[in-house]
């Protein structure tokens, strides 16, 4: 496939292991540690794993798998609400796929459906709108969720809802922002990240700006980067060449997708239809503020929330799970507690394990399970 | 939840809903278009346009030039690797 292919050639991805160990080993060597770069999006850290580019990189450089996963991120409380919502029963509840066996405090949205809630997975919110128009005497909430990316689909069908008086439509708004988390990781003082593979899809739609502003005020590398192995491969070279110059600034990797403005339409459907919520709650992270969106005063007749009662109840992880810790780049994935015994994908006990973006989930389905198990069994104090 | 896929539009269906068909692969799909048009963007100009899609949007055009360029820049990393390599053993 065009555009696709010729960013997965094996014998270029060669080169660039080379490269990358030569310029990390001596930055290593320097720092008395392995150099450590998060990719903060989820999508990343599939692409990451699926290309097994993680085992073939050198002892130097060390992945931190960041908490762009909005599926990974979504509280528990949030999750009830959807099932709250999705019971009742004038609801069509619409949602992508990977928030099915989200699990929340009682179920997750796919019990609900075996419970015999009207459960819909749908491919694009227009598939959500549609739906509303076949069926007048239901009411069809579209499950929004997601970083920047994904806003301006759900904001444009808004609209399109709004011109087309679809009154039977509403959204479940759990949008989240990505520099204010991002700021959040950064203020932490246990936080020793040196430099970042920037979203590609958020900054084509969001641009360039808000990474440039968080590179210069943090003096940290950044990259945008675009989710093909030698994409990814290539941006941890520029990260490393920007470490070794000692001039952190933010450079795009991914130019033939973002451009420096961002997407102008797409922001101006987000502007009419959201606006900043003072903070929102992140699983394994707490309450940050301005975190996430909600739907603007103009078109609240589309806001689910404010259309139906929602719970809104506050429920805490199982205390057992370490989320937070990994989420944060604390701990590995294979270093928690519960990890494949017993959360695993299959029962999933943290969100981190449930989507093929999360960092638990791609350890488990692409790592070696027993060897990790073993090596985290070999880590523990033994008294 | 955040990738997207490239196709090529193929055909404008519904200009005022902004609606056209994107060659995927060989599979045709319906997508909208309202994020990749503007006053000086019209819909019509985007017939044979690569571009990125992401929930049945059209969410931006594929520059080829700078696709190109990237390109570019890897082939000529791959030859500064090889002839470094070349040096090394050389020098063995």
């Amino acid at each position: 496939m065009k555009y696709v292919d010729e960013f997965r050639q094996p014998e270029k991805a060669e080169a660039l292991f080379k490269a990358i160990d030569n310029l990390a080993a001596p930055l290593s060597d320097k720092l008395a540690r392995a150099v450590h770069i998060m990719e903060f999006c989820g999508g990343h850290t599939h692409a990451i794993f699926r290309f097994g580019l993680e085992q073939r990189l050198s002892k130097s450089v060390e992945l931190i798998h960041g908490p762009g996963c909005p599926v990974c991120v979504l509280p528990m409380g949030r999750v009830d609400d959807c099932v709250a919502l999705a019971e009742r029963p004038e609801v069509i509840f619409t949602t992508f796929g990977d928030a099915m066996r989200v699990p929340g405090s009682q179920k997750s949205l796919l019990q609900a459906k075996a419970d015999g809630a009207d459960i819909r997975m749908v491919y694009s919110p227009l598939d959500a709108l549609n739906l509303a128009k076949k069926n007048p005497d239901r009411e069809v909430i579209f499950f929004a969720l997601g970083f920047e990316t994904t806003m301006p689909s759900t904001a444009l069908t808004v609209l399109q809802a709004a011109e087309g008086n679809i009154s039977n439509f509403s959204l479940f708004c759990n949008h989240i922002t990505t520099v204010p988390i991002l700021e959040s990781l950064l203020d932490s003082p246990t936080f020793n990240i040196d430099g970042f593979v920037v979203p590609g899809h958020v900054s084509m739609v969001v641009g360039e700006k808000p990474f440039a502003t968080i590179a210069e005020r943090y003096k940290k590398p950044m990259v945008i980067t675009g989710f093909e192995p030698l994409d990814i491969l290539q941006s941890l070279h520029m990260l490393l060449v920007q470490l070794q110059s000692g001039k952190p600034c933010l450079e795009n990797q991914y130019a033939r997708v973002v451009q420096k403005a961002g997407n102008i339409p797409g922001l101006m459907a987000m502007q009419k239809v959201f606006e900043l919520r003072e903070k929102f709650d992140w699983r394994g992270l707490g309450e940050i503020d301005k975190s996430g969106v909600k739907i603007t005063e103009e078109y609240a007749a589309f806001d689910a929330e404010r259309k139906f009662a929602v719970p809104n109840l506050k429920v805490d992880d199982p205390h057992e799970c370490q989320c937070g810790e990994v989420l944060k780049g604390e701990i590995k994935p294979w270093q928690c507690k519960v990890f494949g015994a017993p959360c695993t994908p299959q029962n999933p006990l943290g969100a981190l394990m449930v989507s093929s973006e999360g960092a638990c989930a791609a350890y488990y389905s692409f790592g070696n399970t027993k060897e990790l198990l073993d090596k985290r069994q070999e880590a523990r104090p033994t008294k | 939840m955040c990738l997207g896929i490239p196709g090529q539009i193929v055909e404008i269906i519904d200009a005022e809903k902004k609606l056209g068909k994107a060659d995927v692969s060989g599979v045709k799909r319906v997508i909208n278009l309202a994020c990749i048009v503007d006053e000086d963007n019209p819909i019509q100009s985007t017939i044979g346009q690569w571009v990125l899609i992401h929930v049945g949007f059209a969410m931006s055009k594929i520059d080829e030039q700078e696709a190109s360029r990237t390109l570019q820049l890897l082939n000529e990393l791959g030859e500064a690797q090889r002839e470094i390599l070349e040096m090394e053993l050389k020098q063995q």
